[in-house]
C-alpha cells in the first residue's frame, strides 16, 4: 500500500510564520460565524444547524452587490476611497441578506416549534431540512459552480517581518474580527438588549417573569448572529474570492461550530479564541499532511478530541453567566 | 379519535388518566391500524404477514401502471432502490428512532460497507479476492468495529453534539476516501462482484442492470433484520433503548448502562447500514468517493423520520418513499433534496411522529390494565370505547 500519511515537518518549519498568518485570518472568520452558534446557543441551548446557511446566503449577496457594481476577476482600477465604499455597500448588503435569512431561519424552523414546546432533536430535524431548503434553492438558481471570481483590491504586502510578509487583507481581516468581538462583548454586557439576552441565557422563564420579552431576545440573537455572518461573509468572499458555492456555508459552518465548542460555546470569548485557535491549528495541520483536503479532517479531529476532553470548551462558562 | 367524548360517571382524576393515557400513546389518523392489529389472533397476523411478503417478493414482476417508474426507469431497477434505502433506514431506526441518538454520519458506514465490498472483490484492487456473498457478513463486521470506534469516544454526547460529531466521522471518512491512495478517490473501484449464477444465456443472474435479483437479495436481508431486530426489541436491549430514549437520565438512575446500549444501538445500526453499502456497491459495481456526502446522511436520516421514528414497519416506508419519488417524478428529481429539506421543517412541525408513531410495545400493558379498570368501574372512557371498534 502507498504511504498516504507522512508527517513534512520541513514544510511547516518552512512555512510557519506565513502559515501562522493565513491561520490567524481564517481564524477571524471562523470566529465572526462562530459567533452566531454562540449566541443562538447560548439563548436557546440549541445548535443552530441552518447557520451555516446564514452565512453562504451573506456570500452570495456580497459576490452580487461586488459584480453588479462592475469588480470581476481582475484588480478593480479605482481609487482607494471609491473601492472602500464599494465594499462598505456589499458589507451591507451581505448583512442585511444574511440577517433576514436568520430571521426566515428562525420564523420557519424554530418559532413553530418553540410554541409546541417540542423536544429538542426535533428542532435539530427541523434546523436541518431548512439548512437543506436553502442549500438546494441556491443549487437551483446558480446551478452547481461557483461564483465567478471577484476581486475587491490589489492585495500588497504591508509589513515584512523576518522575510514574512503580512498582506493587507489579514490585518484587515484580523483586526476587523477583533474589534467586532469587543463591539459584541460590550454590546451584550452593557445594552439593554444584550442585559436581556443574559437573562434569557441565565433562566428563560425567571427572564419572562421579569418582564423580558422572550421573542423579541430570540429574534434578535439571531438576527446579531445573522449580521456577524454577513461580515463573516465579505472576509470570506476577499480571502476566498472564487469560492461562493451552494454547498460551501457548510465546511465553514462545521468549522465555525468546532470553534466555537472550542472556545467553549455559549461564551462570547471563547468563540473568538476558538475561532483564531482552528484556524491555526488546521493551518498547521493541512502543511504538516500536506493537502488542503487534510485541513478538514484536522478540524473534525479537533472537534472530536475537544468534545472528549473539555466539552465545555477552553473558556468555559456561559453567556447567562456573565456579569456585566 | 374522540377524545371530546363526555366522561360519564368516570371521576376527575380518570379522565386526567385518559388524558395522560392519550397523550403518551400519541393517537393519529393511522392508530386505528394499529389497534385493529393489535386485535387480530396471532395466527392472522402471521397469515397476513406471509401475504405481505409473498407480495413484496411478487413487487418487481408486476408492473403497476400507475405506479410504475417506467418509461423514466426501470422498474425492477427501482425497487432495488427502494430495497436498499429500506435497509438502510431500518439500521438508521435503531439508532435514531429505537435509541434516540441522532446520527448525521450514517453514510459513513454505508461508505465502509461499500468500500469493503469494492476492495474484496473488484480486480481494481490488489487485495485477496473473494466471493462477492462473502462481504456482506465482512462488511457488517467490518462496519461494527467502525461504529464502536466511533461511539466509544463519542457516545457520552447527547443530541446536537452527537449530531455533529457523527456528522464528521462521516465527513472524516469521505475526505479518507478522498486522500487515501488505496481507495482510488475519485478513479474509484470498478467491476465490484456479485453473486454467483448464470442465466440461460450465461449472462450472470446477479447483473447491474438486473434489479429484480438484487431486490430479492435485499428484501432477503431486510426480513432477516426484521425478525431479529423484532426479538431484539421485545428483549431487555429494547426495553433498554426506549428507556434511555426517553429519559436517559431517568434510564441511568434506574440502572440501565445506558452508555453499553448506546454502542449496542450503533453498533446493530452501522452492520446494517454496512451491509446496505455492500449491497450498492454489487448492484451498481462501481465505487468511488463520490457518493458519500452529507446530503446522502439526510436524506437517510429523512427517510426514518418520515417513516415514524422507532417504527421499523414505518422505515420500511419511509425508506422506500424517499427512493421512490426521485425515480418515479422524474421531472421533479432535480428538486429532491429541496422537498426532502422541507418535508423535514413541515414533519417537524406538524407531526413529528411521521408516518407511523413509535410502536408503543411497553405501552400496551399499562393499557390493557387500565381498560380492565376502566371496566370495573363501569365507566365508559374513551379507552373502553376503543375495545369496542
Amino acid at each position: 500500500m502507498d504511504q498516504w500519511i507522512s508527517l513534512d515537518w520541513d514544510a511547516l518549519g518552512a512555512n510557519f510564520w506565513s502559515a501562522t498568518v493565513d491561520g490567524l485570518t481564517f481564524g477571524g472568520i471562523y470566529a465572526l460565524v462562530a459567533l452566531g452558534y454562540t449566541l443562538v446557543y447560548g439563548v436557546l441551548n440549541l445548535i443552530n444547524f441552518a447557520h451555516s446557511e446564514v452565512f453562504i446566503v451573506g456570500a452570495y449577496a456580497v459576490v452580487f452587490t461586488l459584480s453588479s457594481l462592475g469588480f470581476g476577476p481582475s484588480v478593480p482600477n479605482l481609487a482607494w476611497y471609491a473601492i472602500a465604499a464599494n465594499l462598505l455597500l456589499a458589507l451591507v448588503f451581505g448583512m442585511l441578506a444574511a440577517a433576514i435569512t436568520a430571521f426566515i431561519v428562525e420564523r420557519v424552523a424554530y418559532k413553530p416549534l418553540r410554541a409546541k414546546g417540542a423536544p429538542r432533536l426535533v428542532f435539530l430535524i427541523s434546523a436541518i431540512g431548512m439548512s437543506f431548503v436553502i442549500q438546494y434553492l441556491i443549487f437551483l438558481w446558480r446551478g452547481p459552480n461557483p461564483e465567478p471570481t471577484v476581486i475587491m483590491f490589489e492585495n500588497k504586502a504591508i509589513f515584512d517581518v523576518g522575510g514574512t510578509l503580512i498582506y493587507f487583507d489579514s490585518i484587515l481581516i484580523v483586526s476587523a474580527a477583533v474589534i467586532m468581538m469587543i463591539v459584541v462583548d460590550q454590546f451584550i454586557r452593557r445594552s439593554k438588549l444584550g442585559r436581556g439576552i443574559r437573562a434569557v441565557a441565565q433562566d428563560p422563564d425567571t427572564a419572562t417573569l421579569m418582564g423580558v420579552n422572550r421573542e423579541r431576545i430570540i429574534v434578535s440573537t439571531f438576527i446579531i448572529g445573522g449580521l456577524l455572518a454577513g461580515v463573516a461573509a465579505l472576509f470570506y468572499v476577499m480571502k476566498v474570492p472564487s469560492g461562493v458555492l451552494y454547498l460551501g456555508g457548510f465546511l465553514l459552518g462545521v468549522k465555525a461550530f468546532t470553534a466555537a465548542v472550542l472556545g467553549g460555546i455559549g461564551n462570547v470569548r471563547g468563540a473568538l479564541v476558538g475561532g483564531l485557535l482552528l484556524g491555526l491549528i488546521g493551518n498547521y495541520g493541512q502543511i504538516l499532511l500536506g493537502s488542503a483536503q487534510w485541513n478538514d479532517v484536522v478540524c473534525f479531529v479537533v472537534l472530536i478530541a475537544v468534545l472528549m476532553v473539555r466539552p465545555e470548551g477552553i473558556l468555559g462558562s456561559n453567556l447567562g453567566k456573565v456579569r456585566a | 379519535m374522540s377524545t371530546g367524548t363526555p366522561m360519564g360517571g368516570a371521576g376527575e382524576s380518570q379522565a386526567r388518566a385518559d388524558e395522560l393515557l392519550e397523550e403518551v400513546t400519541k393517537p393519529s389518523r393511522l392508530h386505528g391500524l394499529s389497534e385493529w392489529w393489535n386485535h387480530f389472533p396471532r395466527l392472522g397476523q402471521w397469515a397476513f404477514l406471509l401475504i405481505a411478503v409473498a407480495a413484496a417478493f411478487a413487487l418487481p414482476l408486476v408492473n403497476i401502471p400507475l405506479l410504475t417508474t417506467e418509461p423514466g426507469n426501470d422498474w425492477p431497477l427501482a425497487c432495488a432502490e427502494m430495497a436498499r434505502y429500506a435497509l438502510v433506514a431500518v439500521g438508521l431506526n435503531v439508532v435514531v428512532g429505537q435509541a434516540g441518538l441522532l446520527d448525521l454520519g450514517y453514510v459513513g458506514f454505508f461508505a465502509v460497507g461499500a468500500y469493503v465490498a469494492a476492495l474484496w472483490t473488484s480486480p481494481d484492487s490488489n487485495l485477496v479476492h473473494i466471493p462477492y456473498l462473502l462481504t456482506l457478513p465482512l462488511a457488517a463486521m467490518v462496519t461494527v468495529v467502525f461504529g464502536v470506534l466511533l461511539g466509544i469516544p463519542t457516545l457520552r454526547l447527547r443530541g446536537d453534539y452527537l449530531a455533529i460529531v457523527t456528522l464528521g466521522f462521516g465527513e472524516i471518512i469521505r475526505l479518507l476516501a478522498t486522500i487515501i491512495p488505496a481507495l482510488r478517490g475519485q478513479q474509484g473501484f470498478q467491476e465490484v462482484g456479485h453473486p454467483p449464477g448464470t442465466n440461460a444465456e450465461g449472462n450472470p443472474i446477479f447483473s447491474n442492470s438486473a434489479g429484480a435479483p438484487w431486490y430479492w437479495l435485499t428484501i432477503t436481508v431486510i426480513i432477516l433484520v426484521m425478525i431479529a431486530l423484532g426479538n431484539l426489541e421485545r428483549s431487555r436491549v429494547g426495553r433498554n433503548w426506549i428507556a434511555l430514549r426517553e429519559d436517559e437520565d431517568a434510564a441511568e438512575i434506574m440502572g440501565v448502562p445506558t452508555f453499553r446500549f448506546k454502542l449496542w444501538a450503533f453498533g446493530i445500526g452501522a452492520a446494517l447500514g454496512g451491509s446496505a453499502g455492500a449491497i450498492a456497491a454489487g448492484q451498481i459495481g462501481f465505487v468511488n468517493n463520490q457518493r458519500f456526502d452529507v446530503q446522502m446522511s439526510v436524506l437517510f436520516l429523512v427517510a426514518v423520520v418520515l417513516g415514524g421514528q422507532g417504527n421499523k414497519f414505518g422505515a420500511i416506508l419511509g425508506g422506500a418513499i424517499v427512493a421512490y419519488i426521485p425515480l418515479r417524478f422524474t421531472a421533479i428529481a432535480e428538486y429532491k433534496y429541496l422537498i426532502f429539506g422541507a418535508v423535514l421543517v413541515i414533519l417537524m412541525i406538524f407531526r413529528p411522529q411521521g408516518l407511523f408513531g413509535k410502536r408503543p410495545h411497553l405501552l400496551t400493558f399499562e393499557r390493557r390494565a387500565h381498560k380492565r379498570i376502566a371496566n370495573l368501574a363501569d365507566a365508559p372512557s374513551p379507552a373502553a370505547k376503543e375495545t369496542g371498534q
